[in-house]
């Protein structure tokens, strides 16, 4: 197996910890709130509020099980429409507040079903990219396990983008990206080499700006090597983005993305 | 910033030439195209259709379904004459990723659409109003979007905003660009920002969905017009439909992710005849007076 298909195996271990373990683990006293006050609350993501070195902090992840019971429950970490809209309102809940966002990321993609697209899965991710653009105050994204597709983008626009050493980002599943391209799923070990969805790869073309370090040993074994990690930087972060003028620090998460690209002319 | 004239390019025949076999369940990239084919496969009736006898709205005359349009083609039924002006004409891809032998199938797609890459933009005046308009072609890597499409559209919404004009899209994308990695991915949200500066100074952005309109498009500028279009029929969704039937391991329902369906899911403002997309949009555009949107 190549070196980008283990990261995968990792990315995907159904043992690694989930969103909300990161989140408490980074957090002192966080509160979960639910629903999108729209249609549901989508139980593939969570958020709330909690405090960082003793201030607040609106906290997103998309959520996976440890087991089958609980990734049904959570349908595999794949969230509809509602859930995108869940975090959004949480977003808009922390700048009303003067809060910094951290999202993290763990999803193999927004899911794929008639209810979804009867919601319009297209249109709650493309507003999350529009109005995360405008959010007046400062996000950290972390990408801490599988990060695929726009169903990951929806919670990454952000002033800083992190993965942690073992997680993957790509624009679609290896499977997906080998079925659509070759038409053979069993591909998906040189599709996984190929694309370049390591924290190594990534951090080269500047789509993640910090990779976060997991214990040798295993992250199950020493998580809180990760947390205080995360702890740590994520307090000098919003630090420094919290003395930027609201403007610069949107002008700057648009220079973030403008700078995606390679073309000639 | 250069401007094209739009003398130079080439209309060439992409519809499928009839082989007396099913429509494909998706469209193949690698479909021959016969320039000098004299008949033509409906997608809606699939009889065939000579080839003169369609006319510049490309409507079959059996069925009333639609051929899909090149982008140039949109051009001349669209602007008012001679007053298209293209943008980044000449920008070309490279590739990031190392992808087998991609240079070779962006050749291909070049001169299979005769165009540099799946979308065409520039400026012009509809019905007198001018306008920033930029037109997707399913006839390159079937509209995939990747750093160029992502670069050309960012550019031209940058550029409207910097001049006060509305920005007109017509949108037709298979989704991302595989070929491009995460890069194309990125290109969703470089070119949501660049629509989200654009819509904060009060400009207007007016979306055109067509057959078919997918994937990482659907789920960024083609969902965030002040006021989206469609055409009638078009397939509008996220996820592809195959994928969607190997996770629920059902049948879809009848008529899903067309155009209707997403009008009555409330995704789209109103479903336009394609003979009625200029006037339609001429009079949105005289609807969002702006002090450079005033007619001539």
């Amino acid at each position: 197996m190549n070196k980008a298909a283990m990261v995968v195996k990792h990315a995907r271990k159904i043992t690694r910890p989930t969103a909300l373990e990161f989140i408490e683990g980074v957090l002192d006293e966080f509160i979960e709130f639910h629903g999108d006050r729209n249609y549901a609350d989508d139980k593939a993501v969570v958020g709330g509020v909690g405090l960082l070195n003793g201030r607040p902090v609106t906290a997103i992840g998309i959520q996976k099980g440890h087991t089958l019971e609980e990734n049904v429950a959570r349908n595999f970490g794949t969230a509809h429409p509602e859930g995108y809209r869940k975090a959004l309102r949480l977003m808009r809940q922390a700048e009303k507040f003067g809060r910094p966002i951290v999202t993290f990321i763990n999803t193999s993609g927004a899911y794929c079903g008639i209810g979804a697209e009867e919601r319009g899965q297209g249109e709650a991710i493309a507003r999350n990219l529009f109005e995360m653009f405008g959010l007046r105050v400062p996000i950290v994204s972390i990408l801490i396990g599988e990060g695929g597709s726009g169903g990951a983008l929806a919670l990454a626009v952000a002033d800083e983008v992190w993965m942690l050493e073992n997680g993957m980002y790509a624009i679609l599943s290896p499977e997906g990206f080998a079925s659509i391209l070759w038409r053979d799923s069993s591909r998906s070990e040189e599709a996984a080499a190929l694309m370049r969805l390591t924290a190594d790869d990534l951090i080269k073309n500047q789509v993640i700006d910090r990779i976060v370090p997991e214990a040798e040993e295993g992250i199950e074994v020493n998580f809180s090597y990760t947390t205080s990690y995360i702890r740590e930087h994520l307090i000098q972060a919003f630090r420094e983005k919290e003395r930027m003028p609201a403007d610069e620090l949107l002008k700057a998460r648009y220079e973030r993305y403008r700078k995606y690209g390679e073309f000639e002319g | 910033m250069n401007f094209f004239k739009r003398r130079n390019y080439t209309v060439v025949s992409t519809e499928e030439p009839v082989k007396g076999a099913k429509e494909p369940e998706t469209p193949k990239e690698e479909a021959p195209s016969v320039p000098d084919g004299l008949w033509l496969q409906c997608r809606s009736c699939k009889q065939p259709v000579y080839k003169r006898e369609l006319d510049e709205y490309k409507i079959c005359p059996k069925c009333g379904g639609y051929f899909r349009m090149t982008a140039w083609e949109r051009v001349e039924i669209l602007c008012d004459k001679d007053s298209f002006e293209q943008l980044d004409a000449d920008m070309t891809s490279k590739n990031p990723m190392g992808y087998p032998s991609y240079d070779k199938i962006i050749k291909k797609a070049q001169e299979k659409s005769g165009l540099k890459d799946a979308v065409l933009s520039g400026t012009c005046s509809i019905g007198g109003f001018p306008c920033v308009l930029a037109i997707m072609d399913s006839h390159f890597m079937m509209g995939s979007m990747g750093s160029v499409v992502g670069e050309k559209l960012t550019r031209a919404v940058e550029y409207a905003t910097d001049k006060r004009l509305p920005v007109l899209i017509f949108t037709t994308s298979g989704g991302a660009r595989m070929q491009e990695g995460i890069l194309s991915l990125m290109q969703m949200a470089k070119v949501s920002a660049a629509i989200r500066k654009h819509s904060d100074e009060g400009l207007l952005y007016v979306d055109v969905l067509t057959d078919p309109t997918t994937g990482g498009v659907t789920a960024s500028f083609a969902m965030l017009g002040d006021i989206i279009l469609a055409e009638p029929n078009a397939l509008v969704g996220f996820a592809g439909q195959r994928v969607i039937k190997n996770t629920i391991k059902q049948d879809l329902p009848e008529g899903f992710q067309t155009a209707q369906f997403q009008l009555e899911h409330g995704f789209v403002d109103k479903i336009v005849e394609r003979q009625k997309l200029r006037e339609t949009i001429a009079l949105i555009l005289k609807l969002h007076p702006t002090e450079n949107g005033v007619s001539e």
